[in-house]
């Protein structure tokens, strides 16, 4: 019970004296999960608003195909990126295994199925209403594209922010790819595995609780935009 | 309805235009990621090693007379092996001596030495229910954990701890498998450890690992000193032969410091809850 109460001082005191270790850390985990959410919504939203104002019969198997990607274990797909980029690996030549970038790699192939399905499932509830009505409207197909998606803004918002909260928090996958090197590829949640495997319980807890204190930053921005978007 | 071409071209187009806008993002993003300038090699090693924080103390003292980082990846001893027969580190780490000159031999590895040695302990919980501490030799203290059917706790993850582990099984000639008082985990030292004290149950752990969670745990040391339970480390680099894109010259320079005369102090030197956990060199079998 102490090592928790202790963990709780420890990560207020790393927080207030700005510990250089551990800002490094912090900056490296939003750094690698922020590139990744971004090319994961680059992806994901078009793609999913794409598959959504299709219709549901047309894109049964590939639905059903996304949603298993939103449920892949993270060290599952940790050990496929492994695999794609190591040395003996296809894409050996690139040098990429223990690198920032393969973390980026491994993130953005969690993410994109999220954002994905999410933004799917989004357009598609507001979908053929909105469509039909911009048609009606003198709309040209493109435009009423559009309009649904930016009808669907809020639903593709929180499937970008869903997906950021995956993947910030996952460690199976970044733990095969990046190495947990120090100062490089250690970020949040490898950081914390170490620690526990140490037996440094106070700097575990403490990284955790940053870790929470994050997670609740990301969705109060996400409760708010999403009641903004229900008063309107 | 949709016009379902000139939706699916205008998909196309966006698809294209995001591609150009991935490729910007990639190319801006680059230098906001740490890239080092500095020369770098990857060393693999166990977690045992690592979680000592041995390297921690050594490193620096390397990177400062060298201006070589050494970029640490620790995992168990099987998982480091494969990652240098695949190219995927410069040097390693590890503790299997038998499994090293074997891979020496195969011409994955060259120039293995020797570096370091310390020794396994078998730990336990306080009341020592199976009587090991009367026990004079790993292997009696094997039959005795096995005879009264008293949990034994099994890194089980192929790492150097857990091959020496089940090599001792082998030796006092009992399958424990078999058992359901053997539960393989497959997790690393500290968190077997850590379930050994849960349950409690007894395991095999090397010293410096005990040493830096003993704070947390109740397991009392229950045999130790028996010749068995050595426990040798080696350096050695990845064969350039096989791999060429390694960095081969670091690595070898990383060898020379840790086996030269200082590196030995260093190893001599360093101290975890003021015990020392390493002694430099081949140490007596």
């Amino acid at each position: 019970m102490s090592s928790l109460f202790e963990g709780i001082i420890e990560a207020f005191h790393l927080i207030i004296v700005l510990d250089p270790d551990l800002l490094q850390i912090v900056f490296l985990s939003l750094r690698i999960s922020g590139t990744a959410m971004i090319i994961g919504t680059i992806l994901g939203v078009p793609l999913g608003a794409f598959l959504g104002l299709k219709s549901e019969k047309k894109t049964r198997l590939i639905n059903k195909f996304i949603f298993t990607l939103m449920g892949t274990p993270p060290v599952v797909a940790g050990l496929i990126i492994y695999l794609l980029i190591s040395r003996m690996g296809p894409l050996g030549v690139l040098g990429l295994l223990y690198t920032p970038w393969a973390m980026i790699i491994a993130q953005v192939s969690l993410a994109t199925p999220i954002i994905t399905g999410l933004t799917m499932v989004g357009v598609r509830s507001k979908g053929s209403e909105v469509v039909e009505t911009a048609r009606s409207l003198g709309a040209g197909p493109a435009l009423a594209a559009w309009t649904v998606i930016r009808e669907s803004r809020i639903a593709i918002l929180g499937a970008i922010i869903t997906g950021f909260g995956r993947i910030i928090a996952e460690v199976g996958a970044v733990m095969i790819v990046g190495g947990n090197i120090a100062g490089k590829t250690r970020v949040m949640t490898t950081a914390i595995v170490l620690e526990t495997r140490r037996g440094n319980f106070e700097l575990a807890i403490g990284l955790g609780l940053i870790l929470l204190i994050l997670a609740f930053i990301v969705n109060s921005l996400l409760y708010n935009i999403q009641r903004g978007g229900n008063s309107n | 309805m949709f016009n379902e071409k000139k939706g699916l071209r205008n998909y196309l187009l966006t698809m294209v235009f995001i591609m150009v806008l991935l490729l910007i993002a990639a190319g801006c993003s680059e230098d906001r990621l740490p890239v080092s300038e500095t020369k770098f090699f990857i060393l693999a090693t166990t977690t045992s090693t690592y979680d000592s924080g041995l390297l921690d103390f050594l490193n620096p003292v390397f990177t400062e007379q060298t201006g070589i980082e050494v970029q640490v990846v620790s995992q168990g001893t099987g998982a480091a092996l494969e990652a240098g027969k695949r190219g995927d580190a410069d040097a390693l780490l590890v503790h299997d001596r038998e499994s090293e000159l074997d891979l020496v031999e195969q011409g994955y590895f060259i120039y293995r030495n020797d570096v370091m040695y310390n020794d396994f302990i078998i730990v336990g919980p306080v009341e020592d229910s199976a009587g090991v501490t009367e026990a004079n030799s790993a292997l009696e203290a094997y039959n005795l954990i096995a005879d009264g059917k008293h949990i034994f706790i099994s890194r089980g993850d192929d790492s150097g701890t857990n091959r020496v582990e089940l090599r001792l099984w082998e030796k006092a000639g009992i399958d424990p498998e078999t058992g359901d008082w053997y539960l393989a985990v497959g997790q690393g030292m500290g968190e077997t450890l850590r379930v050994a004290n849960e349950i409690p149950g007894y395991t095999l752990t090397d010293r410096g690992t005990y040493a830096a969670n003993r704070d947390n745990l109740e397991l009392i040391i229950v045999l130790e000193g028996d010749p068995m339970l050595f426990n040798q480390y080696g350096i050695m680099a990845v064969n350039p032969g096989e791999h060429p894109h390694a960095r081969h010259d670091l690595a070898l320079t990383y060898i020379e410091f840790l086996m030269s005369e200082q590196g030995r102090q260093l190893i001599e030197s360093y101290r975890v809850n003021g015990e020392p956990l390493f002694f430099p060199g081949l140490g007596g079998l």
